[in-house]
């Protein structure tokens, strides 16, 4: 019953979906005050009838509703119940609702928060949106439906969850990574209502600023958890992989970057607009093309599950339209916009238009690497893949101009300044980073040039944030009150860059000074790997709720002193009969050790792999900061400032309806 | 010309010229880059180049998993159904890694029937066979649902 009940209330969202996506434009047109309210509702109600369907899945799966095929193939009796939750994301079905209703929440959010935008802006941006979801729930309802039921023959018991996403990493992985890829959709959605008005002016971009920026936030987060889950879920040690699925995620991320950059300059000083709205476009349709990419299975990834070549169509076909009809749009509609005012070469402006540019590029250099085993294949038939040392190479590359102009970048004025003085200003800094840069690879030991390069300008992209407060500061009596006049969108951007210089430094050090070995170790034998001395003292059979596990103990010594004790294990999980490692982590903020049983040898030895990553933890910690960094920037004063501003005015004006409290007051007036 | 313009057109030429220039090294190192995928039936017949990095792959055929008595090398044979390669590799092979499985093996060729490899490569899902293995599989050998090997 319930799982029918969680069927009939996507089919209900699906219709309620359909007459948004239309009725908005109609209500948008004419300007029609009830036609607008409703799309505000139908948005909310959309959301809370995809959270009951969702719901419905859920419980499904809590009372092991093996009737359901979804829940049958991808949960078991034995899997703890915070698993069976978990569950419901945990395979393409399940994944693909949750998809549809961060989607429908983003919505939802959008007709809640938008009370001081214009009503027909916010119904063209909710008309979009709703027609996204009505292709999403059609894909969800019609090629992969979670509530299909398994009749008249039901199973038993469950297959079970695959036992590597029986863990916390996938409990949020991909929850914050989906909600930064919808979440694009809002600034998409933005973008293509403002060129069906034709209106593309600074408050555009003000208003699309905080909805890009939050998605972001999500979709930086996701990135470093699925990261973080990889690093330590998937016992190889490496915390990034330029695997299909991982890039599908990443540009998006780079293209979102970019995006934030050339809003700023769109708000503040009127230009790139025609760039900024393509590159909105862009990015959204980056975020399908990863849908693509990762539920077609069309690529050999590491993330690659069972699939059904007919889903991969479907969103292929979809993404085609979406980006074929909002091209479009922008190319009937982009004549309208104008961007004014000039700048020089030595301008803020000209600083983001770098960025973009290499953003841009870099983005490219991904999109290629990562589709090109399709291009060729299309052409010759033949399979291929496109190795790592190409991304990495090529990335490199072109990171080292973005971080040597980041500092600058962020400080230089805007519209025009002379040169010779900027550079006066900073050689100082260059000079400090360069020679604690060398101080650092000494201190690691080998002093490798790529190594030395990576470090120092990870340190100058931190010295241009610790520049920029000192700056501030001085212009004031005290420094206290300095940093008190620092506006809390220029902290968001201090803080995010300064994300950039950690991960950049974990990201440089981990490469360079990481000690990775595979070794040979009987119990109670002690084995040197470089500095450090390993000793397998016991070896146990445990068990667990729903596997058994070979565990090893091991003791870790450095320099003679105990520096770890570990305990990594090899599960066999009951249902499945899959083996897992667990890796053990003795985790630290310069360095982690890492231990993974890898398989037992013939004569009752292990083989063990033994890894020492220096500074791993900064990359993930780069991020958090990053993300931080957004988290200010969006709780500027600037954005509510405006909306109460506008409230108040309103207020005063004459005539006002009396509130109506449709739904945690999501429609006044 | 005025100078605001001359300084657009001089920045719009200097941006062209750099992406073109990043585009040509991005191609070019794609190029280098790029790791075919040969089963072992094309590697019998010579068709797979033997100083490239290359991907092979194919079935991992039942008691071929051999390790040596000292240190962590490992021996195991692919077959598309048709011929086999044997592949060497040193290191701890992944969870997935099981007789009678679709895995790649990324590396270099020693001869025809030898591999030496870098990478193994088995998947996060049992029902997942990696596209190449299953096309290959296709093409030259009968595709054999994948015994159970427990017992």
């Amino acid at each position: 019953m319930i799982p029918e009940l969680g069927n009939f209330l996507l089919i209900m969202a699906f219709i309620n979906a359909i007459f948004l996506g239309v009725l908005s434009f109609v209500g948008a047109h004419y300007e029609h005050q009830g036609l607008m309210r409703f799309t505000k509702r139908s948005a909310i109600s959309i959301f809370l009838l995809i959270l009951a369907s969702f719901i419905c899945l859920t419980v499904s799966f809590i009372n092991n509703d093996f009737s359901v095929a979804y829940v049958a193939n991808h949960s078991n009796s034995q899997l703890p119940i915070y698993y069976r939750i978990s569950a419901v994301w945990g395979a393409h079905e399940g994944s693909l609702l949750l998809w549809v209703l961060i989607l429908a929440g983003w919505m939802a959010a959008v007709a809640v928060f938008s009370k001081a935008l214009p009503k027909p802006l916010v119904s063209r941006v909710l008309g979009v949106m709703g027609f996204i979801a009505v292709g999403f729930i059609a894909f969800t309802l019609f090629t992969s439906n979670p509530f299909e039921r398994v009749l008249p023959f039901i199973p038993i018991d469950g297959a079970d969850l695959n036992p590597l996403l029986q863990d916390f990493g996938l409990i949020v992985h991909p929850p914050m990574l989906y909600m930064g890829y919808v979440g694009f959709a809002v600034v998409f959605a933005f973008a293509i209502a403002g060129l069906l008005e034709g209106e593309l002016d600074n408050k555009w971009a003000r208003w699309s600023r905080p909805w890009t920026t939050v998605a972001w936030i999500f979709l930086s987060l996701g990135i470093a958890l699925g990261s973080w889950w990889a690093y330590y879920e998937l016992g190889w040690g490496g915390w990034w992989f330029w695997d299909p699925v991982e890039n599908a995620s990443f540009m998006p991320w780079l293209a979102g970057t970019a995006l934030i950059h050339s809003l700023a300059a769109t708000e503040k000083r009127g230009v790139f607009k025609s760039w900024t709205v393509l590159l909105a476009i862009l990015t959204f349709s980056l975020s399908l093309l990863g849908t693509f990419l990762v539920r077609s299975g069309v690529l050999t990834s590491v993330h690659s599950f069972a699939n059904d070549p007919v889903r991969g169509k479907f969103i292929l076909v979809f993404l085609g339209i979406v980006v074929g009809a909002s091209l479009l749009i922008f190319a009937i509609q982009s004549s309208k916009i104008r961007s004014k005012s000039n700048f020089g070469i030595f301008s803020r402006e000209a600083a983001l238009l770098f960025n973009n540019a290499l953003l841009a590029v870099v983005t490219f250099m991904v999109l290629l690497g990562t589709l090109h085993p399709l291009i060729q294949e299309a052409f010759t038939g033949g399979k291929s893949s496109v190795g790592p040392p190409y991304f990495n190479l090529m990335f490199a590359i072109f990171m080292i101009p973005i971080l040597i102009l980041m500092p600058i970048g962020q400080q230089i004025n805007w519209k025009q300044e002379p040169i010779k003085p900027l550079l006066t200003k900073y050689w100082i800094w260059a000079l400090g980073s360069i020679l604690l840069g060398f101080a650092i690879v000494l201190l690691m030991g080998e002093v490798d040039p790529m190594a030395f390069v990576g470090t120092t300008l990870g340190l100058w992209v931190a010295a241009g944030s610790a520049k920029y407060i000192l700056g501030q500061t001085s212009k004031s009596d005290s420094f206290s009150s300095g940093l008190k006049k620092i506006s809390l969108s220029y902290w968001g951007m201090i803080v995010a860059h300064l994300g950039v210089a950690i991960t950049v430094l974990g990201v440089v050090l981990t490469s360079y000074y990481s000690v990775e070995k595979n070794i040979k170790i009987h119990q109670g034998e002690t084995v040197q790997v470089e500095d450090l001395n390993v000793e397998f003292y016991d070896f146990n059979n445990l068990e667990g709720p729903n596997y058994i596990s070979s565990a090893g103990s091991f003791r870790i010594y450095m320099d003679g002193k105990l520096v770890a004790d570990l305990h990594p294990e090899k599960r066999k999980y009951h249902a499945s009969s899959m083996v897992m490692t667990e890796a053990d982590i003795n985790a630290g903020l310069f360095r982690d050790i890492y231990v993974v049983m890898g398989e037992p040898l013939d004569d009752g030895a292990w083989a063990v792999s033994v890894h020492y990553k220096a500074f791993v933890r900064w990359i993930w910690l780069g991020a958090l900061v990053m993300a931080l960094g957004g988290l200010l920037a969006v709780s500027d004063k600037r954005y509510r400032q405006r909306r109460r501003e506008r409230k108040n005015a309103k207020k005063n004006g004459a005539d006002k309806n009396t509130a109506n409290s449709y739904l945690s007051g999501a429609d006044s007036e | 010309m005025k100078t605001h313009r001359r300084n657009k057109l001089i920045a719009i030429i200097g941006g062209l010229v750099l992406i073109s220039g990043a585009v040509a090294l991005i191609l070019y190192a794609l190029s280098s880059n790029i790791n075919h995928f040969y089963p072992p039936t094309e590697v019998s017949q010579g068709k797979a180049p033997m100083d490239r990095t290359i991907r092979v792959g194919g079935l991992v055929a039942y008691n071929s998993v051999k390790r040596a008595d000292d240190g962590l090398e490992v021996v195991f044979t692919v077959t598309d159904n048709q011929n086999t390669l044997d592949i060497r590799y040193e290191g701890i092979l992944p969870d997935l890694f099981k007789e009678g499985q679709g895995v790649i093996a990324e590396g270099k060729l020693v001869s025809k029937t030898e591999f030496k490899a870098t990478k193994v490569l088995a998947k996060h899902d049992e029902k997942y066979m990696p596209p190449e293995v299953e096309q290959s599989l296709e093409k030259y050998g009968h595709p054999v649902q994948s015994k159970s090997t427990e017992y």
